[in-house]
């Protein structure tokens, strides 16, 4: 009996985690169904429209993760490397080799279907932080690792920005933070980061010289409360420095943004006049959507602001307003907590990780789903800036799913491992 | 190692933290928030309104006052008019091409924008809808609405139906019910009827896509409601006795109001001069009233019937004589000298030669100023009240319950109160104690600040007809068809004065029986119909008196009361009076015995001087 269940490859899988990813799909394509809704076609697996689509792609991920629960365990470890730079490969050459597809340069097409390698790019690099930093003689604290992990993300990050152009799959990236937090990451970096953001919308919202002058006043009333010698007067004074230049470097960073992403920051924190038929446009919407839902929802394709096209992107980075609008306040948290559920039984799952690489791995799966959820519906409701990301397993896309399908299983075939050895 | 696996609390803390922030933000836009579900009504729902059709209104003899006529509007979406043939469109509409681009212009310019739907042309001609429409497929963005405009077979009582007008935005503001450009009633009982007359607009709900497209009607019609019609309504108007009423006063400036004291049915309420009301109806409507508005000798668009308040002069000496008898300061024997004026204060107020000294009959017959002046002050020094102001504060009493100085309550939009002065105004005006009834002597006669609109007027009448009571003047008979319709049964409801002993109206009454025999109306008697009258002048501070006239026919069980003014025109029994006698005759008995008088006062021009002045 022991050995039978042993040899399945089902054996000790978290079922948990596998049923709340499949509920998530189900309800992804559900809504997608809804958002493209044509009474023309709709039969939901008419795979001429975006829903008979999407079918195509669940039932392939589906595949995808059974192959990735039949390859040994090990081979992800012994691999980690290679396969990060065989993606990171498929990304750099995409921009020469894809077929530029309404100005992006970020697919290979193969006939009617495309593949978005930077998708890809998540998982990759997830495995290569996992294998660097679960090596035993890492220390993170140590600079020269921090830079080598900073670099194992930061690779991607920009050659997906510069190469690509596209800012979404790269900014996500970022996430691991959280996984480089849990293994050890100084919290200064965590809280300079938090600081810089805060200065970043304080900088484009108060006068310049107003922020300076409250940044000298905090340094000074710090310095009055610590003791006084050399070692905090310096650390008081690097803070105060650093704060003023994130301040000055603001407008530099501001201005050399491209004029589509400064138009969604001033959306986002209410600077000057929106026009809401131009830049304001797709978040006013959004938010109509949703907010006309009500508590119970409008009822299943009943909604009139995404069915009738009057959101953009709404199978894809806005299907969070398909369901907003068609199922309520009900339906909309009922999402976000299980996308939370989901992302918290991951780092669960993790921290009973005898291995620090499948610890490692799950934090990176929990921080980009975490990521992605926060942008993707915050986006929507105006609490985040647009940024065209997707929402995990729910968003129309076959690169998408597939990503976040491999990134989830390979770590569900890890943790069906957890009580071997160390790797 | 361990200290680091601490950090997993905090790194769940912050996840569960931003869900409940965003949850909390939902909740806030989906639930407390309504705005956004208005705006989602507003951008994916295309409202489109049936318009119910306008009830009809009769006369009390089923004869039809108000009908309504299709009209169409010409109705743009300035987004969807592609490559059309100006020039055709032009020369169906008869414009120019430059008037047509003004309203491109301003069917594109805020407030009306390229994607909302606004009139282009309003109110087509039959004959261009009809030429139109065959050719409308060509013209991409344009459509008809039909509407209904009110149509006036009679041409009569334009005051009292009132006209209707489009709604403007404060009319939208203060009533969500209707939307710019939609029809309601104005004045008249258009306006006082409007809820019973309007009907109930029907809404259709369309959806559509963000590019404007029809997409269907939302949930299969389930909120959708049919245009529920507006409900007739009979009037008691006698539309032949208005008509002759309207022809008779034509050329005069004034008033007269016919009321069935059994009923306090209105029978014809005439403002003169007054205007076919067709004129306010149509592409031609705001020209005519500016036209009407101009006139201001005749100021036809003023309902004097309602909204003008004369002096009651003579007729309130038939209230001055009741109120004397029913205090007994006065007996039907009782004699006052008369000087060309009142004595007591040296022939003020002054009166006119006749003999003297008079009973109460006399003084009736010959309206004598000094007579009632005498019966004032003994109602005002009656020694019973010790007070005067109590003793004034009783005759005051008394007159408000004739429904003088207040509204009567009727279903005619606008109405005066009139004016029966109180204690308090003469306190501020002479001082506190310092007036008596000698400083307000010609309250008696009906003069002073005493203001009477011509519509209590008549209902004075009536009540001395009914003797002592009364029913709410009114226009309204049935709602659609229905007499008792809950909204009529304040006009069941009797109304008694103070006065109440009947004895006391017979006195009266037979004072103003004998003016008819033979007295100053004993030129207009009718053959057959021995009635009541009291022809009178009222002093006016704007020139020559008014001629006032006050009957009621027949004597007993009297079927109608009318009250007549018209201004500046001199002695009661003149022009009043045989307009008052030829309006009683042709309601009583339906034909005219006296055509030589009826020639008379058809043709007599009291507006335009100099030309067709009767000689006396």
């Amino acid at each position: 009996m022991r050995s039978k269940s042993n040899n399945s490859i089902f054996h000790n899988i978290d079922w948990i985690t596998v049923l709340t990813y499949l509920v998530l799909v189900l309800m992804g394509w559900l809504n997608i169904y809804a958002a493209v809704y044509n009474e023309e076609h709709h039969v939901i697996t008419d795979i001429s429209q975006k829903y008979g689509k999407q079918l195509i792609w669940i039932s392939t991920s589906l595949l995808i993760a059974l192959i990735i629960l039949i390859i040994d365990e090990n081979f992800y470890t012994a691999f980690a490397y290679f396969i990060f730079g065989a993606i990171l490969l498929a990304n750099i050459t995409v921009p020469f080799l894809g077929r530029e597809v309404k100005g992006s340069r970020s697919w290979f097409r193969f006939g009617d279907f495309g593949i978005q390698p930077a998708e890809f790019m998540k998982f990759a690099a997830n495995l290569a932080l996992a294998k660097f930093l679960s090596n035993q003689n890492i220390k993170i604290a140590d600079y020269k690792n921090t830079f080598i992990s900073l670099l194992i993300i930061g690779i991607p990050l920009i050659i997906i920005k510069v190469l690509q152009d596209e800012t979404g799959l790269a900014i996500v990236f970022v996430a691991f933070i959280f996984t480089l937090y849990r293994e050890g990451l100084s919290v200064n970096y965590l809280l300079l980061g938090f600081l810089a953001i805060i200065l970043f919308v304080l900088a484009l919202l108060i006068n310049n010289l107003y922020l300076f002058i409250i940044i000298a006043a905090l340094c000074t009333v710090a310095f009055l409360f610590v003791k006084r010698n050399r070692k905090n007067l310096f650390i008081i004074a690097a803070v105060g420095l650093i704060a003023c230049s994130m301040v000055r470097g603001t407008s530099a960073v501001y201005e050399h943004m491209e004029d589509h992403q400064k138009v969604r920051i001033d959306v986002l924190l209410g600077r000057g006049t929106v026009d809401l038929k131009k830049e304001g446009y797709n978040v006013n919407q959004a938010k109509i959507a949703i907010g006309s839902g009500g508590f119970f929802g409008k009822g299943y394709l009943q909604g009139t602001q995404t069915k009738y096209d009057f959101v953009p992107e709404q199978d894809t980075d806005f299907i969070f307003c398909t369901v907003g609008e068609e199922w309520g306040f009900l339906g909309s948290s009922l999402v976000i907590i299980l996308e939370l559920f989901l992302i918290i039984r991951i780092i669960f799952m993790a921290e009973r990780q005898r291995s620090p690489f499948s610890r490692i791995y799950g934090y990176g799966v929990a921080s980009i789903l975490f990521f992605h959820l926060t942008v993707n519906v915050g986006m929507t409701i105006g609490l985040a800036p647009v940024i065209g990301i997707p929402l995990p397993f729910f968003s129309y896309g076959g690169s998408s799913l597939w990503s976040f399908t491999i990134l989830l299983f390979i770590f569900i075939k890890l943790d069906s491992h957890r009580l071997q050895i160390l790797r | 190692m361990n200290q680091l696996s601490e950090r997993k609390y905090i790194i769940i803390g912050v996840f569960i933290l931003v869900g409940l922030i965003y949850i909390s933000r939902l909740f806030y836009i989906q639930v407390l928030d309504d705005s956004y579900k208005l705006d989602a009504q507003n951008q994916a729902f295309r409202y489109t309104t049936e318009f119910p059709i306008r009830g009809y209104i009769y006369d009390r003899n089923n004869k039809l006052l108000v009908y309504n006529e299709a009209a169409y509007d010409l109705m743009v979406l300035p987004k969807n008019v592609k490559n059309i043939d100006t020039m055709d469109l032009c020369s169906l509409l008869g414009i120019t091409k430059e008037q047509f681009l003004k309203k491109m212009k301003k069917a594109t310019q805020s407030p009306n924008s390229p994607r909302k739907e606004s009139i282009f042309e309003k109110q087509l001609s039959p004959k261009d809808y009809a030429s139109l429409q065959e050719r409308l497929y060509s013209f991409p963005g344009f459509w008809v609405q039909s509407r209904t405009l009110r149509k006036y077979p009679k041409k009569i009582a334009a005051h009292m139906l009132g006209y209707i007008g489009e709604a403007d935005k404060r009319i939208t503001e203060k009533n969500p019910y209707y939307k710019e450009g939609d029809y309601l009633g104005i004045s008249g009982i258009e306006k006082t009827y409007e809820k019973v007359l309007r009907g109930k607009k029907g809404m259709h709900i369309i959806m559509k896509d963000v590019n404007n497209r029809d997409m269907g009607s939302y949930m299969n019609g389930l909120y959708d409601t049919a245009a529920i019609s507006g409900l007739p309504l009979t009037t008691t108007i006698d539309a032949d006795l208005q008509e002759y009423a309207e022809q008779l006063m034509q050329n005069k400036i004034g008033s007269v109001v016919a009321i069935d004291p059994s009923t306090g049915e209105i029978l014809a309420i005439v403002t003169s001069p007054t205007y076919d009301p067709n004129l306010f109806v149509g592409r031609a409507r705001n020209k005519n009233f500016v036209e009407l508005s101009l006139d201001s000798i005749g100021k036809p668009l003023f309902n004097r019937s309602t909204m003008a308040s004369y002096p009651p002069g003579s007729t309130f000496k038939l209230i001055m004589a009741l109120i004397g008898l029913n205090e007994g300061v006065l007996t039907p024997e009782t004699r006052y000298p008369c000087a060309r004026g009142y004595p007591p204060l040296g022939g003020r107020p002054k009166c006119h030669a006749h003999p003297s000294p008079q009973n109460l009959e006399g003084a009736i017959g010959t309206s004598c100023n000094s007579y009632f002046s005498f019966v004032f002050k003994s109602v005002i020094d009656d020694k019973k009240y010790h007070d005067t102001y109590k003793a004034y504060a009783n005759w005051r009493d008394i007159a408000t319950s004739f429904c003088l100085g207040t509204k009567t309550g009727s279903d005619l939009a606008h109405e005066l109160r009139g004016n029966v002065p109180s204690i308090n105004y003469y306190d501020k005006v002479f001082g506190k104690g310092s007036w008596k009834a000698s400083t307000v002597i010609s309250l008696g006669i009906g003069q002073a600040e005493m203001g009477i609109t011509p519509l209590q007027n008549a209902n004075l009448v009536a009540i001395i007809a009914n003797k002592g009571w009364y029913y709410t003047p009114h226009i309204v008979k049935a709602i659609n068809n229905n007499a008792n319709d809950t909204i009529l049964d304040r006009f069941k409801v009797k109304h008694y004065t103070k006065i109440k002993d009947t004895a006391i109206y017979n006195m009266v009454i037979a004072g103003m029986a004998k003016a008819v025999e033979g007295g100053t109306a004993s030129a207009l008697k009718i053959e057959g119909i021995p009635y009541c009258a009291k022809t009178g002048t009222a002093q006016n501070p704007h020139g020559k008196d008014h001629s006032v006239f006050v009957c009621f026919a027949p004597k007993d069980n009297p079927k109608i009361a009318i009250g007549i003014l018209i201004e500046n025109a001199g002695f009661g029994s003149t022009y009043a009076g045989p307009i008052a006698r030829l309006m009683m005759e042709k309601y009583l008995k339906g034909k005219i015995t006296r055509p030589d008088l009826e020639k008379r006062m058809l043709e007599t021009d009291l507006i335009h001087k100099g030309k067709n002045e009767v000689k006396k």
